[in-house]
């Protein structure tokens, strides 16, 4: 599992904005980079990452080699209801992590 | 002619002010948020790792971290902040990063920790992170002073197929640029960093051989004498500048 940093209000307003904050560790190796042997490093990147509130997708993107490592994604969504909110990080060599936290909307 | 004595004075003290700039004050803003803001700074997976690798025996039958140290927050605070120290066994100066090795060593009975591996940066990093907000404190002990001359020594001479030493940079130049990049004044208050052009954690000897292989210097080892001399020699330096580990340098 790659340890990850996450940034959610657990309790807000209806209706206010909210900002959430996902930072992964991974190597996003590009796939261009030879090794100190000379030899390409297979590529070894995140393609995918999807957040969900409430069961609804309400921020994705799709990511692609030229990305740094351990990449730092911000976004900001409505908060319409009390709910767990889930992230979702998919990559090369079967790479897949959810985690998920839960929002408190009074 | 006492309100001129007295507006002097207060010029004077201010031009004596401590000119000290710790690297985190030369990044550009975003940067620099990126980071006083734990949930943005990409150290703390550093620092997690390190913290899970406290309480984690090596081998099953040897102790963790925490067997002996206990809670870190508690027994490693402050201790970075006096790395690195003499060593009265060895007889040599010791950095943080030789500290865990030895210990591993010598009481976990565990495999070794490389040099630059992502465990002892991880372990590093956490050590390191006790400290943060501490002012750094050398220690004043009489050994550590002739390492800190020799580190002096090496910071001021010409090396390398450029021929320059550290001074000329980073006390001749501090503050301008080189190239794009602007020169620090080489004050190691954030080590192990997170370095962008890195993509990842590094200690200050890393850091130290990106600088000697600039000027086309062949770099010391990982671990040297000359290496914990110099790092001896900057923690001085920036003595009383608060650690900021995991800090962020572009």
């Amino acid at each position: 599992m790659a340890r990850v940093l996450l940034r959610v209000p657990t309790m807000t307003e209806k209706g206010s904005v909210i900002e959430i904050r996902a930072l992964i560790q991974h190597v996003m190796e590009t796939g261009y980079r030879p090794n100190a042997q000379g030899e390409l490093q297979p590529r070894d990147i995140i393609w995918t990452f999807t957040c969900r509130y409430g069961g609804e997708v309400v921020f994705n993107a799709t990511l692609s080699p030229a990305i740094a490592a351990n990449p730092f994604i911000a976004f900001t969504t409505i908060a319409t209801q009390s709910g767990p909110v889930s992230f979702t990080w998919e990559g090369d060599n079967g790479f897949a992590q959810t985690e998920t936290r839960h929002i408190t909307v009074t | 002619m006492k309100r001129i004595a007295l507006a002097l004075f207060a010029c004077c003290s201010i031009a004596s002010a401590d000119e000290r700039r710790s690297g985190l004050l030369d990044m550009r803003p975003e940067a620099q948020a990126m980071q006083r803001d734990d949930s943005m700074n990409p150290g703390m997976l550093w620092v997690l790792d390190g913290e899970a690798l406290w309480g984690r025996k090596p081998t099953p039958a040897a102790q963790s971290c925490a067997d002996c140290h206990g809670d870190a927050a508690a027994s490693m605070r402050g201790v970075a902040a006096r790395y690195p120290a003499f060593d009265q066994a060895s007889g040599s100066a010791i950095d943080l990063a030789g500290r865990i090795i030895q210990c591993r060593e010598a009481h976990q009975a565990g495999p070794p920790l490389a040099r630059e591996s992502k465990e002892l940066l991880a372990l590093s990093s956490f050590v390191a992170h006790q400290s943060r907000g501490l002012p750094i404190a050398p220690p004043e002990d009489t050994g550590m002073r002739a390492v800190r001359a020799l580190g002096q020594r090496i910071y001021n001479t010409r090396m390398g197929q450029l021929d320059l030493s550290c001074a000329q940079c980073h006390d001749d130049h501090a503050g301008r640029r080189l190239a794009g990049s602007s020169i620090p004044q080489a004050h190691p208050t954030g080590y192990p960093i997170y370095r962008l052009e890195w993509q990842g954690v590094g200690s200050l000897q890393r850091r130290l051989r990106g600088c000697m292989v600039g000027v086309r210097a062949e770099p010391f080892a990982y671990g040297s004498s000359e290496f914990i001399a110099i790092e001896a020699y900057l923690m001085e330096r920036a003595r009383g500048m608060a650690l900021e580990t995991p800090a962020i340098r572009p």
